[in-house]
């Protein structure tokens, strides 16, 4: 079993009702993350996105998450409080599904950080330049385990044996382990 | 590389099909700036003042302003130029939402269009790529609902779609261009961009903007969300409630309306219903605005909520901004703000002036009881008030009867049917409607600014001074205590000295000069806003805004790189001023244009009102029939303009004596 740690989460609070739709965090997320820092700024490159449908009431600010190669099969709808909101709406990937979280031209995967810097900012500034409060930054304490279970390790040894056959398996590690 | 700018226009020519992506003269930007300013260089260059409004040869420009796309808070406005069909003068009229910035992500500071299109069509700007495409299935749809039709047949939610709807198709003098929360509905412009058979302008961007200095640029921004964060949470006192924030009027979010039911006009503009506002009234109409706002939203890249999205049962959503909530109730004489909310959604996706229509329509039932129009020309229409105000709203958009001559405004239509017309187009300055508000004591500031300003109207006028002096010298001491706003310390002394009675009140005070004094600060900083695309609810127009002429030079100089202090961008203003005022003057505009309604005030002071123009005129450096002279000219490096003037015979060798007579 792995050693149980303490450790601070940044979170940020998103409460859509309190959302106006202005996209200032998209604003100030591409500059902060331009290079120099504010030099130029550009939505299409924030780590924030405000998904916005005036008409249908619709305005919610996403960030960006992992990227993944595959899109996935989420096409639902969610209902609530008697609006329409797409699955892929809440979802954080950079994926292949759709443009957001991508750099513009070169295509590559972008991910909310934070806003790390040096020296440390007191609030991501997406959080920062929120007037409304729709966005409030919160550290949470979190107790978590540090390392993987090995059964965990076995359950997926154990499908891909199913899927490729043992010799596959055993000559990919064998040759994962020579790289390393 | 340029910064702030993008350095580039587009030239879209639609008699021809020819689109061009053209780089810009840097030296334009520092001598003008940008939205308005480069605008009105162009129209002065490219556009012969014989052109009419509907002539191919007019052109109709879209711009963003300067800061329009940085991370400047507010910045988001589309400054449009043409000649008005209205008052067939230069019109420009603004508007916020999202457009303006999405068209600098795409790579363009404006677009500028000439010539006429054949057939309808919309303009698809994306990136790089700009189409002309058919808009033939969207002939006769509403201005939102052709912005919806075109972001899912282009399958770009994230696509910013300007639009006009039946009025602009039908050329009506009062359509607007819509967009998102947001419009430019002054002037007559979605007429010429029906007349160029443009529907829509469709943009999607994903580029950068770049700044100069971008550390102090951001230190700028960071203390004017602090400055907004403060004025938030400490409103102005001793003012009505509209005007002790920021922004806009906040008539999405209040709901007391007390003020502008008792103190603005009913009907044509003659009505004051002075025991209005009850505790029934106030109860009913609570109810309603709140069950139909389903949000309040903002423009750009700005913390406000100067907007509402507007969902009335059994009609399609649209959003709303300011007080068309009220207009057309009030010209209609109905009671009820549910009517207000409802036709407010027909004449939104029409595409029509909020301010104009309801009065033009107010006006029409007056010639009818007044048996100057007769039951002939209202065959058909609904004898209740909401009903025929309906009746004509659909008549007007159309060109159908009596609607064709109504929807050339209430100038060209008194003209058009006689008969003593003209005596009920009575709230008119340079053939253009004006605000309800008749009152009764002359204000020296506001006849000026009502007077002399070339946007034809007040709220784009107006601003940082107060409207009124306040009654306790305690309040006023309070008031000038922080106001670091003003252009110089004087305007504290002003505003303290103001009385409500007695020697030092109105319309002997403020005196002549400080009145002078005061519309110079409040044009120019509209004059500065409306080049840099930054909205006047965060400078021009409230109190104690965060954006002033201290802090503004700053920011063009961190943005742009190019040097600016205060004295560099008084000067780019009065070059601004003067360049609008030429073109005015060049369509004929003279000082006999130059009035407010004759009863706008009940008190006039015809002697008064001389000295006020007489001085005003001096003071921009204009002759006695207000055109800019040729030292005033060539003192802003626009030798040009006083040659054309010269040349026209305009102005004369010999100064002092005006020129001929140019017909409007």
């Amino acid at each position: 079993m792995g050693e149980k740690k303490k450790k601070i989460v940044k979170t940020i609070k998103i409460d859509l009702d309190k959302c106006n739709g202005c996209r200032a965090c998209e604003v100030v997320c591409s500059a902060f993350h331009a290079t120099p820092k504010y030099s130029s700024n550009n939505p299409a490159r924030s780590r924030i996105r405000v998904i916005r449908d005036p008409l249908r009431d619709v305005y919610l600010p996403v960030y960006a998450g992992e990227y993944t190669k595959a899109e996935c099969t989420g096409r639902d709808k969610y209902v609530m409080d008697g609006k329409e909101y797409d699955e892929c709406d809440f979802c954080r990937a950079s994926c292949p599904s759709r443009d957001a979280f991508k750099e513009p031209d070169s295509g590559l995967p972008l991910k909310c950080d934070m806003c790390e810097d040096d020296p440390p900012q007191e609030k991501p500034l997406c959080v920062q330049w929120c007037l409304n409060d729709a966005l409030t930054y919160e550290e949470r304490e979190e107790e978590v385990e540090e390392e993987v279970k090995p059964e965990d390790v076995e359950i997926g040894l154990e499908s891909m044996v199913a899927k490729y056959g043992l010799q596959k398996v055993i000559d990919t590690i064998a040759r994962i382990s020579k790289k390393e | 590389m340029r910064y702030a700018e993008t350095g580039y226009n587009l030239e879209i020519d639609l008699s021809r099909g020819n689109i061009e992506r053209v780089e810009t003269d840097p030296r334009d930007t520092e001598l003008y700036l940008g939205g308005l300013g480069t605008n009105a260089k162009i129209l002065w260059d490219r556009v012969p003042p014989e052109t009419e409004p509907f002539s191919p040869n007019n052109l109709l420009i879209f711009s963003t302003g300067l800061l329009v796309g940085t991370p400047a808070t507010g910045a988001n406005r589309t400054i449009v130029t043409t000649y008005s069909p209205q008052t067939l003068l230069m019109g420009y009229s603004m508007m916020g939402g999202f457009w303006a910035p999405e068209l600098k992500y795409a790579g363009y500071d404006k677009v500028i269009f000439r010539g006429k299109s054949s057939n309808l069509i919309y303009v698809w700007i994306n990136n790089d790529k700009v189409e002309i495409r058919d808009a033939s299935h969207l002939r006769g749809k509403g201005a939102i609902e052709t912005a919806e039709l075109i972001r899912q047949e282009l399958k770009e939610p994230n696509a910013q779609v300007a639009a006009i709807g039946l009025a602009g198709e039908n050329r009506v003098y009062m359509a607007s261009i819509e967009q998102g929360r947001s419009s430019a509905s002054r002037l007559g412009l979605g007429a010429v961009m029906g007349d160029k058979g443009i529907k829509a302008i469709a943009v999607r961007g994903t580029k950068d903007i770049n700044l100069a200095r971008p550390a102090e640029f951001v230190e700028l921004c960071n203390e004017v969300l602090k400055y907004i964060k403060f004025r938030n949470e400490n409103p102005i006192l001793n003012v009505m409630t509209i005007l002790q924030g920021l922004g806009s009027p906040q008539e999405m979010l209040h709901t007391d309306e007390k003020w502008h039911t008792e103190n603005f006009m009913w009907g044509n503009a003659r009505v004051r219903r002075k025991d209005f506002w009850n505790k029934e009234v106030e109860q009913k109409w609570k109810e309603t605005q709140e069950m139909v706002r389903t949000r309040l939203i903002s423009c750009y890249n700005c913390p406000m909520k100067c907007g509402a999205i507007i969902s009335v049962p059994g009609l399609s959503t649209y959003m709303m901004k300011c007080f068309s909530k009220l207009t057309y109730a009030m010209a209609a004489f109905v009671d009820d703000l549910d009517f207000g909310f409802r036709i407010a959604q027909r004449a939104t996706e029409y595409g029509v002036d909020g301010f104009s229509t309801p009065q033009i329509m107010a006006f029409a039932f007056e010639l009818k009881e007044a048996a100057i129009l007769t039951d002939a020309d209202f065959e058909g229409c609904p004898s209740d008030n909401e009903g025929k105000f309906y009746w004509l709203l659909d008549r007007i958009v159309r060109r159908e009867g009596i609607g064709d001559i109504l929807a050339n405004g209430s100038y060209w239509a008194a003209k058009q049917i006689g008969k003593g017309a003209e005596e009920y187009a009575h709230n008119n300055i340079k053939k253009h409607e004006q605000l309800p508000l008749k009152l009764g004591m002359l204000n020296p500031v506001y006849f000026l600014m009502y007077a002399t300003g070339e946007k034809a109207n007040i709220t784009q006028i107006e601003g940082n001074f107060p409207q009124a002096p306040f009654s306790a010298m305690e309040e006023r001491q309070e008031f000038v205590k922080d106001w670091i706003q003003v252009p110089d310390e004087k305007f504290k002394q002003y505003f303290l000295d103001w009385e409500m009675r007695g020697e030092r009140s109105n319309p002997y005070y403020p005196t002549v000069d400080m009145s002078v004094d005061i519309v110079e600060w409040q044009e120019m900083m509209h004059y500065i806003d409306d080049a840099l695309g930054v909205c006047a609810g965060l400078s021009s127009f409230p109190y104690k805004p965060p954006y002033h002429i201290h802090n503004y030079p700053r920011f063009i100089s961190s943005a742009t790189g190019f040097d600016m202090d205060e004295e560099g961008l008084k000067k780019v203003y009065r070059r601004n001023r003067n360049l609008v005022r030429a073109i005015n003057v060049r369509r004929g505009l003279r000082r006999a244009d130059e009035k407010p309604p004759e009863d706008h005030w009940k008190k006039r002071f015809p002697e008064l009102e001389e000295k006020l123009l007489d001085a005003y005129y001096k003071f921009k450096g204009w002759n006695n029939d207000g055109i800019p002279t040729k030292e005033t000219l060539h003192e802003l490096g626009m030798d040009y303009i006083a040659e054309d003037f010269l040349e026209r015979g305009i102005l004369t060798n010999n100064e002092g004596t005006p020129g001929k007579e140019v017909s409007a």
